[in-house]
C-alpha cells in the first residue's frame, strides 16, 4: 500500500519565477521541471525538505503557512515554541522575554516543545538500547522531511525507523487535553499554533505521515513571528502563566546532536543537510553500519535552526543556541538524569505509541504498474540516455540527462528538449535542405541554369547590399 | 507475461579502485528501483552486489557483474580473473577470512562477505579455479 494525493507546502510562485534551473538542480528528489518557462513541482516526489526556497534567489519558491489573524476563530490560543525559535536570539534575551513578546501577539498560553522533547527523548534512549533490536542503526524520526525522504527514496529503511511522536505533537497532545478540563470549553475553541523553522513540520500538520490525528491547529514561519516578537522585545506584557521551562537537554534539540546528548546515547552520529542524509542512509541501506544504534538526520545543515523559513543566519543561530545552552547548564544538576528529573514534571505526559502510525512507503521511481511494461520502459529509457550528452546541464528543465530520459519515456518531454539534441537536429535539417536544392528538377535542367553560381552569385549580391 | 523477457546490464569493476567501489550495485539498485522491484528485495540484493563487488576489488585485480532482471526473479553474476579460493566450503564458513588477526581486530575482514551473500541470496553458486578465477551467481526471488 503507497500513499496517494500528497498535500505539500512548498510551492511556486509564478509570477517571481524565471525559469532558471536553481531549484531543479539542487532539489534532492528530482521534483521540479522547468516547463513552459516556469518551474513546476511533481507533487508526489516533493518531500517538502525547503531546498528550493533556500536556493532560489528570485523568492519563487515559498512555504504555504498560516497567518496570526487566524487566531481570531479561536476562544484560547496556545502557542508552541521551539528551540529553533529560541535561537534566532542572543543568548541574553531570556526564554520568559521571547514568551512575553508571544504573549503580547496575541497567544493566551505557552507551551515549551523543548519540554516535550525531553519526553521523547527517554522513549527514544528506550527504543535504541532494546538489545532486541533486529537490525541496526535505528534512525531518527524527527526530521519531517527526512521521514518523506525514506519514504520515497528509502522505503526498504522504513523498519528502523524510531517510532516516537514529532515533540511539537506530544506538546500539543498533552496540552490540548490540560485545557480542556482547566478551562472547561469545548476542544474545538482552542487554537494550538506551532512556530515552525522549515516547510516540512508545517507540511506534517496538514498532512501527517507519522501521526494518526493532528492536534495542531496550525503553524506559523520562525521568520514571520521573529520580526513581531522583535518590535515587541521589553514592552510591557501582562503573560500570568508560569511556562515550565525544558532543561538545556531539550533546548539543544535545536542543533544536530542535540536528540543524540539527551537521550543519552553513546554510540551514535549526527547526521545533518540533506545530501549527507541521503549519503548516510545509503550506506544504512547497504549494511554497512550494522554496529551502529542510533543515527540522528535533519535535512537543514545545522539541525532545525537551519531550517529554510529560519530568520537568522544558520551559524549566528547556532552560536547563540550554544551559548543558551552553556548558560543554563551552569545552574542545572550535574548529571542528565538529575537534570531531566527537574523539569520532567508534567502529569500523564502523552506516551507515543497510541498516537503514531505506521510510515508507508511512497516509491516514486517505478517506471510503470506492471513489471513488463516498466522493464521496456527501462530499456527505451537508457537507449534514449545513451543518446543524449551527459552534460546534465539542466537547459531541458529537467535536473539530468538521466531525468530528461525518464521523462522522456513516460511521454512528458521530447528528444528536442534537450538543446544540443535540438542542434544537431537543425544542422541536419539543414544539411538535408542543402542538399536538396541541389537535386536540380529535370524539367529545369538545362544549361542555362547553373544551381551553384546562383547560389553563389545571390550571396554577394546580399553582402554587398549590406555594405 | 513472457517468461523469456528480460533486462540485463553489464559492469566493469576496476581492481584496487575504491573511488568507484559501489558503483555497479548502486547503478543496479537504481534500475530494480525503476521496473519496480519490492524494496525490500532490492535492498537484499544491493547488499549482495556490494559485497561481492568490493571482493573483486580487493581479492581479483578487477571482474565484470553482470545483473539481469526477469519478472520473477533477479540474477546477478560476479566473475573475476583473479587468484581463485582454493578452499570454498572454508571460505564459506561464517568467521572464515583470510586478513591476519591484526587486521580483524581493526574491525576488517570479519569473514562474511560469502556468508552474507549466501544468505542474502535466495540461490547461491560459486566456481572458483585457483590461477583462473571466481564466479559468483546470486538470484534473488521479486515475491519471497
Amino acid at each position: 500500500m503507497s500513499v496517494t494525493g500528497y498535500l505539500h507546502s512548498v510551492k511556486i510562485n509564478k509570477a517571481n519565477c524565471r525559469g532558471c534551473v536553481a531549484c531543479v538542480k539542487t532539489c534532492p528528489t528530482d521534483a521540479i521541471r522547468v516547463r513552459n518557462g516556469k518551474a513546476e513541482i511533481i507533487e508526489n516526489r516533493c518531500i517538502d525538505c525547503g531546498e528550493c526556497i533556500r536556493n532560489c534567489i528570485y523568492h519563487a519558491a515559498v512555504a504555504e503557512t498560516d497567518k496570526v489573524s487566524g487566531l481570531e476563530q479561536y476562544e484560547y490560543n496556545v502557542v508552541l515554541p521551539a528551540p529553533s525559535l529560541y535561537a534566532q536570539f542572543p543568548a541574553d534575551v531570556s526564554t520568559e522575554i521571547i514568551w512575553q513578546g508571544l504573549h503580547a501577539l496575541g497567544f493566551d498560553e505557552i507551551f515549551d516543545v523543548a519540554l516535550a522533547s525531553e519526553y521523547i527523548s527517554l522513549e527514544i534512549e528506550k527504543i535504541v538500547t532494546d538489545p532486541n533490536n533486529k537490525r541496526k542503526p535505528m534512525i531518527s524520526s524527527t526530521c519531517p522531511a527526512v521521514l518523506r525522504l525514506i519514504q520515497v527514496k528509502f522505503p526498504e529503511l522504513i523498519p528502523q525507523i524510531v517510532p516516537v511522536l514529532p515533540p511539537a505533537e506530544a506538546s500539543a497532545i498533552y496540552i490540548k487535553k490540560q485545557l480542556v478540563s482547566k478551562l472547561n470549553i469545548p476542544e474545538e475553541k482552542i487554537g494550538v499554533w506551532f512556530i515552525s523553522p522549515c516547510p516540512s513540520k508545517g507540511t506534517n500538520i496538514r498532512q501527517s505521515v507519522d501521526v494518526l490525528k493532528t492536534e495542531i491547529t496550525g503553524s506559523f514561519s520562525v521568520s514571520e513571528v521573529y520580526g513581531k516578537i522583535l518590535k515587541n522585545l521589553g514592552k510591557e506584557s501582562a503573560l500570568e502563566q508560569k511556562v515550565t521551562t525544558a532543561s538545556s537537554y531539550g533546548m539543544g534539540w535545536g542543533g544536530y546532536g542535540g536528540e543524540i546528548r539527551s537521550a543519552g546515547l553513546k554510540n551514535a552520529i549526527a547526521v545533518h543537510g540533506i545530501k549527507d542524509v541521503y549519503d548516510v542512509l545509503e550506506q544504512i541501506s547497504l549494511n554497512k553500519m550494522p554496529n551502529l544504534d542510533y543515527v540522528e538526520c535533519s535535512a537543514c545543515e545545522g539541525g532545525c535552526i537551519g531550517g529554510a523559513l529560519a530568520a537568522e543566519n544558520r551559524f549566528v543561530a547556532e552560536t547563540n543556541l550554544k551559548q543558551r545552552i552553556v548558560k543554563m547548564r551552569t545552574s542545572e544538576p550535574a548529571t542528565r538524569k538529575e537534570t531531566l528529573e527537574t523539569t520532567m514534571v508534567c502529569e500523564d505526559f502523552p506516551t507515543s505509541s497510541k498516537y503514531i502510525k505506521k510510515l508507508l512507503p511512497r516509491p516514486m521511481m517505478q517506471l510503470d504498474d506492471d513489471i513488463v511494461e516498466a522493464m521496456k520502459k527501462f530499456e527505451q529509457m537508457e537507449e534514449v540516455l545513451r543518446a543524449l550528452p551527459g552534460l546534465d546541464c539542466g537547459a531541458c528543465g529537467a535536473p539530468s540527462c538521466q531525468c530528461l530520459a525518464e521523462d522522456i519515456v513516460q511521454g512528458k518531454a521530447n528528444e528536442i528538449d534537450c538543446i544540443f539534441k535540438l542542434r544537431s537536429s537543425v544542422r541536419k535539417l539543414a544539411h538535408g535542405m542543402v542538399e536538396l536544392s541541389k537535386q536540380i528538377p529535370i524539367a529545369a535542367e538545362n544549361d542555362d541554369f547553373d544551381l551553384e553560381n546562383e547560389l553563389t552569385n545571390s550571396n554577394a549580391g546580399g553582402e554587398e547590399d549590406e555594405g | 507475461m513472457s517468461e523469456d523477457k528480460s533486462v540485463k546490464m553489464n559492469f566493469e569493476v576496476i581492481g584496487e579502485d575504491f573511488d568507484r567501489a559501489g558503483e555497479a550495485s548502486a547503478k543496479i539498485k537504481r534500475m530494480l528501483q525503476h521496473i519496480g522491484i519490492p524494496a525490500e528485495i532490492i535492498r537484499r540484493i544491493a547488499i549482495g552486489t556490494y559485497e561481492a563487488e568490493i571482493n573483486v576489488i580487493i581479492h581479483a585485480g578487477g571482474g565484470e557483474v553482470e545483473a539481469e532482471i526477469f519478472p520473477e526473479y533477479t540474477k546477478v553474476i560476479i566473475s573475476d580473473h583473479g587468484p581463485g579460493i582454493p578452499d570454498i566450503n572454508l571460505a564459506l564458513q561464517e568467521g572464515y577470512s583470510t586478513a591476519p588477526d591484526y587486521v580483524r581486530q581493526m574491525g576488517f575482514g570479519a569473514g562474511m562477505g560469502l556468508p552474507n551473500m549466501v544468505n542474502c541470496s535466495d540461490k547461491f553458486d560459486i566456481q572458483s579455479t585457483v590461477g583462473e578465477g571466481t564466479t559468483i551467481t546470486m538470484e534473488f526471488k521479486h515475491n519471497s
